[in-house]
This record gives C-alpha cells, sequence and structure tokens, in this order.
C-alpha cells in the first residue's frame, strides 16, 4: 500500500533541483540554484539580459560580465526576486535599468553606478552603500539604506520600516535619502550623519511618516514635506523650521529627485518643510553612572 | 505489556482532564489540570494523568528557524491548483535550507467536507496500528489511505503517510460532553503525546497539511499538490538553526481548521507556552509556531474573538499609541492588552493563519520580519517577499506592505455559513478520485 | 552590681586628633549619643553606643572620624560563635527577647545571586532599548480569563463588552512596599510619595494611618489595613488607590507589632487615632480572620466600603505559601503580596527575622505555579517583596512570575540608610527610622523623593536593557518567562521547585 517510499529512497540525493523527478521544469524560476544564462543581447555599450528564471548569482555574474566587457547600460528583464543586484560593483558611468521586482539587498555595497528600478523594490536597499545612485519608480521595504555612507536613494512611492537606519556621513561623503511618499516607523533611527528627505506627495490614506522619527538620531537631518506631531518623533530629535540655506538644499535636492523619478516638482515644493534634528551628538552622555 | 494493553492505558489517561472542560471548551477552574490531558475510553471515567509523552528526541529540543512563507485565498471560494504555492515558494528557495517544507490547502477533499481529516506520519507499522485502533476506537472512520506521493530528488526518509476522514458519533459526543471541536482536540493530544512514532500532522475540516524535509518546492512536488485544488493555500520553507530536520516539525502547524505557517523567532515563548497551559494546552513539540496556533485556538474557536482583535491582542499596539486612542477605543484595547499580555508574541515574527474562514496574515509590533500582500480580483497574495507573489501574480491591482501589527485578513465569502455551501464547488479533482487512480 | 556587661563593643570610633578641628559636629549629627566633649572641646567617643551608622563621618568637615571593627578576639569556635555568646550574655543579663531591626542578615542562599538571565544571539535579534520603544508599563488587578467584544455597527466603532476590574497602572513595575508612618518618619512618607507620583507608581502607608499632608499624592498611595487597625476609617480606605490587608510580613510572619508609646508623639498620635504615649500594639493576627472565608469577608467589606477598588493582600512567604496564595486569590483579593523571610522591619524578635519563613524566589515560583495549575493566575497580580536589592533582583522575580516588586529598605538606602539595623532604637540618625523632631527634620522629603526617582529611574533603563537583550519590548513577554532564565549552582530540587533550567541546558 505504501506509495513509492522504496522508489524514492533509491533516488540519488543531491543539491540539483531541476528536471526529472525533481520539481517540474514549468516550476522551476528564479529562485532555483542553477547556471543557467539569461539571453543577452547587446547593441554598442547597452546589454539587454533577459532574467527569467535566472538564478541570481548567474545573473549578477553575467551583469559584471558586460560591465567589464565596456557595457555602460545593462538592462535586465523579467527579473523577478533575484537579490544581490548591483552588489558591489565598483564602476563609474554605469546604469543598471532593472524590468521587475528585483530581491533583497539591491545595489548592497555599491560604489559608483546607477540602478534604476521601474517597478517595486524589496527590503534591504542601498544596504551600506558607499556612492552611486538608486532610483526606484515604485514602492520599496523595510531597511532603505542602512549603515549607507554615501551616494543617493530615491524612492518614488512609499517606504516601509527603519528607512536611513544609521545613515552616516564621513569627510565628505553625505548620503542623501529622498522618498516621494510616504514612510512608516523608525525613519532615521540612529541617524549619524546625511539628509533624508519625505515628499508624501500625492493622496494617500497613509501618514506621511509613522512613529519614532529620529529615535536615537545623533547626526544629519530629516527634512519632511509637512508637519509631524511630537508623539511621533524619538526622544532624541526635535523639530525646526528649515533655515534659508536649508531651504535651497531642500529645492536642490528635491529638484534632482523630480527630474530623475519623474515627479512634480512644483507639487513637491508647495509647502513648508519641517526639519527634525538630533539635539546632541551624545544623547547618552548623561544616562550612565560609574 | 504488549501493544494492545499500551493503548488500552492509554485510553483511560486523562479521564480527569476531559471532566474538567465544559461543553464551551472552556476550562472549569475548580477540577481540571490538564484539560486537554485526552479523551476517555468509551465508558470509562477512570482517572489516571497518564505517563510522559514519547518523542522523537527533536521534540525536546525547542525548534528556532527562520523562513519564507506565502499564502493566497480566493474570497469567492474558486479553487485553484496547489501548483501556485509550489511556484511562489520555489522563488523563496534560498530563504529555506532545505530542512523543512510544506503547505496547507483548503477545501481539498470535497468528498468528505464534513469528515476531521487527519493526516497522521508515522514512523512504524506498530505507531500505525496503534493510532489506527485508537481512532477506531474513538470515532467513525468515514474512509482512509495513504496520501498520495511521488518520488522526488531530495526527498528521502519519508515516515508512512496516511490520511483518515473521521466522523463522532453523537453517542460519544453525549457521554464525553465535549464539542465535536474539544473532542478532536483531546484525541490529537492524546496521539500526538502518548503513541510513539505516531504525529498528527492536520486535523481539520475538508483541508490538509503537506509537509516534510526538504526544500518547500521539493516536498510540494512530494505530495503531487498540483493535483489538488483549493481556496486557500499556504506555503513554507524553514531553515531551522539547531536540528536535524523532523518531519513533524515542518510548518505548517495545525490543529483543527487552523494552520500556522510562521517565520521568525517568538522571544516571548516561556510565557506564551505557560499561559496556554493555563488553558490546558500542552505544549510538547516546544516549537514557536505550535504556540502560536494554540493561541489563535483559544482566541478565535474558544474565546470568540474577531480575527482583527485576536491579531489586536497577539501583536498588540503600543501604549502610546493606546494612550492618543480616543476613550471607548482605548479602553478596548487597554482590556486586550492588560488580559492578554501573557499571548503577546514578542520578537520577530510574520505569521500567516490558514483557517476555515479564510486566511490571515501578521505582522510583529515593530515589523521585523519582511510581510508583502497583494490583491487581484478575489485573490489576496501575502509573502515573505513580493517577488514570491508576483512569481504567480505578475499585475496584481494592488500591492501593499502591511503595517506593523496590522493583520491582513482575507475572508471566503459566505464564510460562517453552514460548509455545505463551499463542500461541492468547484467540482475538483478530489482526493479520493486521486488515491484511486494511484 | 551596676551595669556590668560581658558584650564589648561592636565597633571602634577612631578619631584623628592631628585633622580634627573640634566644631563638635559630631557631638550634634550622632543621634545614639556616642560623643561627649571632653574639657579641651575634642571629642570623646562611647565606643558602645556605636551602630556604624555613619552620620558622623558623612558630616565631619575633616574627615577625622573612621569606623572600625572592634578587633577584640574571642576564641574561636564554629559552634559557639561570638555572636551566639554575646547572645546569650545579653539575655543572661536582661532575660529579654533580642530585639533588632531590618530585614534577614544570614548567609542563607541567595538564590537571585544563582540566577542568570539569557540573551538574543543570530535566531532572534536582541532589541536596542534606547532607540525602540520599550515598554514597562503595568496594570496590577484582576483580569478576566477574556474580551469579548461588540463588533463595530451603526457607525459606531467597536466596543468592550467584558467589564474590567480595577487596575492600579504602574509606569514601571517597581513600588514601594508599606512601612508605617510611626515606625519612619512622616519624611520618609512625604519623600516616598513624592517619587511615586512623579515615576507614576506607588507608595504604600503601611499599618499607621495617613497623615493628612499626604493627601495630595493619594491617588499614588495604597493604603494599608493591618490587624491594629490603625487610623483606619472609610475616609482613609477611600483616600487611596488601593487597599492593602496585611496578613504577615516577611521579617516577622506570625508577629505582630509593638510600636512603643515614645514614639507616638502628637503627630502619630492623630494618624493612627490613638493616646499620645500609649503603645501602639498590632495583634499576630486579624481577630476577624480566623480561616479564609474571613478574609473574603474582610476583602469584600473594603470592597464595598471603597466603591470596590483593587485590594491587596500582603502574607509573608512561609511554607504552605502556595496553598495559602491560592487560597486568597479564592478569597477574592486582586493582588497578592508575597513578601519574603529577607524583608525589613521596623522591630522584630532576632529568632523570627533570622529563622522564620522562605525566599521570596522561591514563593514567586511556586505561587506563580499554583495560580496557573488552577487556572486562576489572571484572577489576581503577584507583587513580590523582600529582599530586592537591585534591579537585576527585580528582573529575575518577574521572569520568575512576578507582576511587578516592592522595595521597602533599599528605598530607605537611596534616602541615607545605612543598613545599622537600629531601627527599633527610634535614634536614627539619619532621620528615616525616628520619630526625635531633631532628627526627622535632617531628611528633607524633596531631597530624598530625588534620590528615589533617581534609583527608580536607573533601574527602569537597567530592566528595559536587559528586555532589550531578550529581544522583546514590553515587560508582560518577559513576564513569567522562566524559560529565560538559568540556574548556577542550585541543586536540582531548587531548580525544578523554580521551575528553571541549569544553565547549559538550551532551549
Amino acid at each position: 500500500m505504501m506509495p513509492s517510499s522504496e522508489a524514492a529512497r533509491n533516488v540519488p540525493t543531491g543539491p540539483a533541483r531541476k528536471g526529472p523527478i525533481g520539481i517540474e521544469p514549468g516550476r522551476i524560476n528564479a529562485g532555483q540554484p542553477g547556471t543557467e544564462k539569461g539571453r543577452v543581447s547587446r547593441v554598442g555599450e547597452t546589454a539587454r539580459i533577459d532574467a527569467r528564471g535566472v538564478y541570481y548569482k548567474t545573473l549578477n555574474g553575467q551583469i559584471r560580465e558586460q560591465i567589464e566587457g565596456g557595457a555602460t547600460r545593462v538592462v535586465l528583464d523579467n527579473v523577478n526576486g533575484q537579490r544581490y543586484i548591483g552588489a558591489a560593483i565598483a564602476a563609474q558611468g554605469v546604469t543598471i535599468e532593472v524590468n521587475g521586482v528585483p530581491g533583497n539587498d539591491l545595489a548592497t555595497f555599491m560604489d559608483g553606478p546607477t540602478v534604476v528600478v521601474n517597478e517595486n523594490a524589496q527590503d534591504g536597499v542601498g544596504n551600506t552603500m558607499n556612492s552611486g545612485l538608486v532610483v526606484v519608480k515604485g514602492d520599496a521595504g523595510d531597511v532603505l539604506g542602512y549603515g549607507m555612507r554615501g551616494g543617493r536613494l530615491y524612492v518614488r512611492g512609499d517606504v516601509g520600516y527603519r528607512v536611513g537606519i544609521h545613515m552616516k556621513a564621513y569627510e565628505d561623503r553625505r548620503p542623501v535619502i529622498v522618498v516621494g511618499g510616504r514612510a512608516r516607523d523608525f525613519l532615521g533611527e540612529y541617524m549619524a550623519g546625511g539628509e533624508i528627505i519625505l515628499l508624501g506627495l500625492g493622496e494617500s490614506e497613509l501618514p506621511l511618516v509613522g512613529s519614532y522619527v529620529g529615535t536615537g538620531m545623533h547626526g544629519g537631518v530629516i527634512y519632511l514635506r509637512g508637519e509631524v506631531a511630537g508623539h511621533q518623533l524619538g526622544k532624541e530629535a526635535g523639530t525646526a523650521a528649515p533655515t534659508d540655506d536649508e531651504m535651497a538644499r531642500i529645492e536642490e535636492l528635491t529638484l534632482d529627485f523630480c527630474t530623475r523619478a519623474g515627479c512634480d516638482a512644483a507639487e513637491a515644493l508647495d509647502r513648508p518643510f519641517t526639519k527634525v534634528f538630533p539635539y546632541s551628538h551624545r544623547p547618552y552622555g548623561k544616562l550612565y553612572a560609574y | 505489556m504488549n501493544e494492545r494493553e499500551r493503548v488500552l492505558r492509554l485510553d483511560t489517561a486523562g479521564g480527569e482532564g476531559a471532566r474538567g472542560l465544559n461543553r464551551w471548551g472552556e476550562v472549569d477552574r475548580h477540577s481540571a489540570r490538564r484539560p486537554y490531558g485526552g479523551l476517555p475510553a468509551p465508558g470509562s471515567r477512570t482517572p489516571d494523568l497518564g505517563g510522559r509523552p514519547e518523542y522523537t528526541a527533536e521534540a525536546e529540543e525547542r525548534i528556532l528557524g527562520a523562513c519564507g512563507l506565502m499564502g493566497v485565498c480566493d474570497e469567492s471560494g474558486e479553487r485553484m491548483s496547489g501548483e501556485l504555492a509550489i511556484r511562489s515558494m520555489a522563488s523563496m528557495h534560498d530563504r529555506g535550507n532545505g530542512l523543512g517544507g510544506g503547505f496547507a490547502g483548503y477545501g481539498i477533499y470535497p468528498d468528505f467536507p464534513h469528515a476531521f481529516c487527519f493526516h497522521m506520519l508515522f514512523s512504524d507499522d506498530v505507531a500505525k496500528d496503534d493510532t489506527e485502533y485508537y481512532l477506531a476506537r474513538h470515532f467513525a472512520i468515514m474512509h482512509h489511505e495513504p496520501i498520495p506521493t511521488k518520488p522526488v530528488r531530495g526527498i528521502q526518509d519519508e515516515p508512512l503517510l496516511y490520511r483518515y476522514f473521521l466522523e463522532i458519533t453523537d453517542e460519544r459526543l453525549v457521554e464525553t460532553q465535549l464539542s465535536a471541536e474539544d473532542y478532536v482536540v483531546h484525541a490529537v493530544m492524546d496521539v500526538n503525546a502518548h503513541i510513539k512514532g505516531a504525529f498528527v500532522a492536520s486535523s481539520g475540516r475538508n483541508m490538509g497539511a503537506f509537509k516534510g524535509v526538504g526544500f518547500p518546492e521539493e516536498v510540494g512536488e512530494f505530495y503531487r499538490l498540483d493535483e489538488y485544488r483549493g481556496w486557500t493555500w499556504t506555503g513554507h520553507g524553514r531553515f531551522p538553526t539547531n536540528t536535524p530536520g523532523w518531519w513533524g516539525g515542518a510548518h505548517p502547524f495545525c490543529l483543527l481548521d487552523y494552520s500556522i505557517v510562521h517565520n521568525g523567532e517568538i522571544s516571548s515563548y516561556g510565557i506564551n507556552q505557560r499561559y496556554l497551559e493555563m488553558f490546558g494546552y500542552n505544549c510538547t513539540l516546544r516549537t514557536d509556531t505550535e504556540v502560536v496556533t494554540y493561541l489563535f485556538d483559544l482566541m478565535l474557536r474558544r474565546h470568540r474573538l474577531t480575527p482583527e482583535f485576536a491579531c489586536k491582542a497577539l501583536a498588540s499596539p503600543f501604549w502610546k499609541d493606546i494612550d492618543l486612542m480616543p476613550a471607548e477605543e482605548k479602553k478596548l484595547y487597554t482590556a486586550l492588552r492588560m488580559v492578554y499580555g501573557p499571548a503577546l508574541l514578542n520578537g520577530p515574527f510574520a505569521v500567516v493563519l490558514g483557517m476555515a474562514e479564510g486566511m490571515v496574515a501578521l505582522n510583529d509590533r515593530v515589523k521585523l520580519r519582511p510581510l508583502v500582500a497583494a490583491r487581484d480580483g478575489n485573490r489576496v497574495y501575502v509573502a515573505s517577499e513580493e517577488s514570491a507573489i508576483r512569481e504567480i501574480c505578475p499585475k496584481p491591482e494592488r500591492s501593499w506592505m502591511p503595517r506593523a501589527g496590522e493583520p491582513v485578513v482575507a475572508r471566503l465569502r459566505g464564510a460562517g455559513e453552514p460548509s455545505d455551501d463551499r463542500a461541492g464547488r468547484g467540482g475538483a479533482v478530489g482526493a479520493v478520485a486521486l488515491a484511486t487512480a494511484d | 552590681m551596676a551595669e556590668m556587661t560581658f558584650t564589648r563593643p561592636e565597633f571602634r570610633v577612631r578619631i584623628d586628633r592631628e585633622t580634627c578641628i573640634k566644631c563638635g559636629r559630631c557631638v550634634h549629627q550622632c543621634g545614639w549619643g556616642v560623643y561627649v566633649l571632653d574639657d579641651e572641646g575634642r571629642p570623646r567617643p562611647d565606643h558602645a553606643k556605636c551602630a556604624a551608622c555613619h552620620r558622623c563621618v558623612t558630616f565631619c568637615p575633616a574627615d577625622a572620624i573612621t569606623i572600625e571593627k572592634n578587633p577584640l578576639a574571642y576564641k574561636e569556635s564554629d559552634s559557639l560563635s561570638a555572636a551566639h555568646r554575646k547572645a546569650v550574655w545579653r539575655q543572661a543579663e536582661t532575660g529579654g527577647v533580642l530585639l533588632t531591626g531590618m530585614g534577614n542578615d544570614k548567609p542563607y542562599l541567595r538564590i537571585f545571586d544563582h540566577l542568570l538571565l539569557d540573551a538574543c544571539q543570530v535566531t532572534n535579534p536582541s532589541i536596542d532599548p534606547l532607540r525602540e520603544p520599550m515598554e514597562l508599563r503595568t496594570y496590577l488587578g484582576r483580569k478576566p480569563d477574556y474580551v469579548e467584544v461588540a463588533p463595530a455597527a451603526n457607525g459606531l466603532g467597536p466596543r468592550l463588552l467584558t467589564e474590567l476590574d480595577p487596575q492600579l497602572e504602574l509606569q514601571t513595575p517597581i513600588m514601594f512596599g508599606g512601612m508605617s508612618f510611626g515606625s519612619v518618619s512622616l519624611n520618609v512618607h512625604r519623600a516616598l510619595a513624592m517619587a511615586a507620583k512623579e515615576l507614576g507608581t506607588y507608595m504604600n502607608t503601611g499599618e499607621g494611618g495617613l497623615h493628612a499632608d499626604l493627601q495630595p499624592y493619594q491617588d499614588n498611595i495604597i493604603v494599608q489595613c493591618a490587624s491594629g487597625r490603625f487610623g483606619v476609617h472609610a475616609d482613609y480606605l477611600q483616600a487611596g488607590a488601593a487597599v492593602e490587608i496585611k496578613i504577615g510580613q516577611g521579617a516577622k510572619p506570625g508577629i505582630g507589632g509593638h510600636l512603643p508609646g515614645e514614639k507616638i508623639d502628637e503627630a502619630v498620635s492623630t494618624t493612627r487615632m490613638i493616646p499620645q504615649g500609649s503603645d501602639a500594639l498590632s495583634p499576630a493576627p486579624h481577630h476577624d480572620i480566623y480561616s479564609i472565608e474571613d478574609l473574603r469577608q474582610l476583602i469584600y467589606a473594603i470592597k464595598e466600603s471603597t466603591g470596590y477598588k483593587p485590594v491587596s493582600v500582603k502574607i509573608a512567604a512561609v511554607h504552605n505559601v502556595a496553598a495559602i496564595a491560592s487560597g486568597v486569590v479564592r478569597a477574592g483579593a486582586d493582588i497578592v503580596y508575597l513578601d519574603g523571610f529577607r524583608g525589613g522591619t521596623g522591630a522584630a524578635p532576632t529568632i523570627i527575622r533570622d529563622h522564620v519563613g522562605i525566599p521570596i524566589e522561591i514563593a514567586i515560583a511556586v505561587v506563580d505555579q499554583r495560580l496557573r495549575d488552577e487556572g486562576i493566575r489572571n484572577r489576581a497580580s503577584i507583587v513580590a517583596a523582600g529582599g530586592i536589592r537591585s534591579s537585576a533582583d527585580v528582573t529575575k522575580a518577574i521572569a520568575l512570575g512576578a507582576d511587578a516588586c516592592a522595595i521597602g529598605t533599599t528605598a530607605l538606602v537611596a534616602l541615607g540608610c545605612h543598613v545599622c539595623q537600629k531601627c527599633h532604637t527610634g535614634c536614627c540618625s539619619w532621620g528615616i527610622c525616628t520619630q526625635r523632631p531633631e532628627l526627622v527634620r535632617r531628611l528633607d522629603p524633596e531631597w530624598g523623593a530625588e534620590r528615589v526617582i533617581n534609583l527608580v529611574r536607573a533601574w527602569s533603563h537597567e530592566l528595559a536593557e536587559v528586555l532589550g537583550a531578550l529581544g522583546v519590548n514590553a515587560i508582560e513577554s518577559m513576564r513569567g518567562s522562566r524559560e529565560r532564565l538559568r540556574s548556577l549552582g542550585l541543586d536540582e530540587s531548587t531548580s525544578r521547585m523554580l521551575g528553571v533550567k541549569p544553565a547549559g541546558l538550551g532551549h
């Protein structure tokens, strides 16, 4: 009566997951480890890779291959869930364009390139990024720009929790995040440097920003288009109106964002901004007894 | 002592406990210690709390793990092939480590929509014989058969896999003064705790859990889920950190119609478990997921909270936010939190609850585990990664990031009415047809 | 024979003649009368009177005073120690019962120091307590088994249908234990009341009534009703946020109290509603409670008289504490206050203080488990007291199953108490355990309140640090979570009693 357990036991085991007696070929997708490459078409300095069903490791290898081979624009079609796109690529003047939803840790450790995502992005975009630009035309998930040291992250839509967590500035590096939509709790948590601009464009049932804004903040600055209530702020952060110099900076960044993300600049600057700043660079100086 | 005697002794276990439950499944606070200690043997009321549960070694160690999960529910009750769930989980292959995968499907047994279907894992024939003896003694077995599988590379050492479609006679309900649901809970606790080598993977009506050791897509393929059709599917890939895979330890974890797939760790496990023990649940598997399942059973079935309020108790708003609410709401949320404080699920988690009425997905209070939701027509999707949704629904009408502690609830229309309405719908390939074809 | 005694002074007071500036401040500061000035204006100590309370040391402007242990040697005996001999001599001289103050100071096993906390690594993240929300708010009182909610309808939002019993809301799970006005000074009461209000927690009057000056703080005061019923009247019961029935006390379970007439000055007399100068005697039991059903009668009498405020019942941790606590809960108490054998007192017979009762750690564990086994843990909150010395103790007590902890002696230490254990003499140089006006006024209530506030705030921060390490952000997720404790160096039966696994065992 037992259904084929003997047969199952006789099947050789191993890491391969595809094809006969593994999962059906029709169900194989980009999540499955594999070495099959995506189809590449190259026109001049533009390379186009069909990423459908291509495992992330293979895909990222192909991207690097194209950049090393002189491509300055790499277009990825049918991306779905491939992780680490753009990871640790150190190159100037290179653009990676993503059609589909890229996987986690997009542009992590990236140093130089531009990544444009035409749809939504997942969690961990720009993790510990050093320089470069990421433009997400849709929404992005949680922990955007974690520990980011330089470069810019532009998200046209909404972002999740813990955006800009532990962003820092170092010498002439000043990381920037501009978000066209709304942000959830813990925006700029532990923030140690750099700038975050949150625009909250368009209509939404969501509040501009969640709670615990700038909690643990000890450097950098957040500009919100609109207001934030006292109970939404972390206890280490205060609010003020931006100075003229700061407004000039906001305009500069916002205009650049609107150009690249395709937003209405007039709407983006149609109301006053609130500045969220850290009270102290050493917020816990008095917490301890010796 | 031969095996028969052992089972007979088992029958009498927990008689006192059973008496300690009233017909609403609540503990009679004056006498009960272990209300879910087991079913009394027919005609027997000998109080005896029975021996220690005998289990596989893994169950003695608490199972930790991080994972990927998905769920899809068609609110109109239209059935979908289990292939969707396999494909979605396959895209999150790297979230698991191949030591556990599983699925739950609802509406998959239209031929026996009213029978409690026990999906059983047996380590050997003795366990199977003991369990069948036990089930025959306490239930009317409408049908039983092996769970159909096919050989798949990567799946090995599977236990004996059987399913039993069970009904409870009115006499037994009268005799035990239990609701049918509580009767089943007693039986599940009995088999899991006392029959060595037997494990109830699921015990609901018109649903089943299919789980094992392997990557989820392999497990799904092994169980031939593409041949089932259901209106709700949940899936899970496991990344256990400290234990070799054990088939019973894979997700989903089920009790009655409730199935849980879970990503993350419940840091409040210690108190959640002790809280549940007070209501008679025996958390013998020592997994976080077991605790979540029992908490939902307690709140939804026994305390009759709506899924929304159960979730507001399990992932309560912060006091800061409760204090800002209007008076009536504040009172309600304060009460929920005061009363269900020990049930608060703390630590990072995302869970998907499958149930007869639909599906609920919930995140922890500060969103430490990922969860994305989407809707397309009647279908509600949730997954750890958006790409897992796009894999089976490339262009949803709407996709969003659920807020921390804010449940995503999908409700089958007509849920709550007699299940006949949904029973025969769709005319899909039933389990029995599938089995006879085997 | 004149006052000949074999007991030699416990301490030696040394005054550095070189640095002493003969200001006489030590003479003035010492409440024990240790110092007299000699003809040359130099202070001369009577060593026998010194309690090592350090008042003179702290206030000597020349830093000229040192207190030393009397190095006098006794022939060693592990059986009849020097302390035993001194006690025998003292009783041989007086025929009296040995009296002492504060808590049991004998070297019994300190279980708290054998419990270790868990922390998160990799499989679940620890939480940063400084930046993420950490919730310590605690509600004490009876909770229903479940909550009923009426769904939203007719444009109205969802409503709570379950009627909740009144609760005490604590912003941090630390409160102050009962210490009566009479045994401590009014300024102590004032300081604790101010601190309780500022901290969002509660002070407890003890059994000596509520002084009129404390009325502004009554929302943060628990009034006690003990066997002597001092100052207990309807207004008093209604004044507090809750009422505590004191059955027993950890330092002296089964023993009543005796506040000597000398301490009954005008203010104490008014507050306790007894004549000035008469002794205030608390009977050992409540003479209307000879059994558990009588306790129920008193609990409901108080509830009826107060519009159903929460009622706490304070019991000493004794051998049968689990069953007693269960009875107390079934009798209708909203809070069970457990006082362990290290708990303090203003005065108790040494034999009782040092030899009766059980540790609070075990009491918490067995009571919490018993109430769970009976399915009634939600019907009452558990407050643990008696030997809580640090935030680590608070954490471990809560992880064992307490809802909150109360501190008495430790709060007094924050106010300046040096634990000289001479509370029963009424000579406290720090103005804490005395009614002598010149001593009482040494304690500035506002200064004292600030110190107590600092202490509890610091502890609360530390609690948050522990919660963060445990990976939870609400105190209720640690409460009763014994899974997060391990024992080190405890015998197996004690570990089992505590429901705690030995260190080295995983989940």
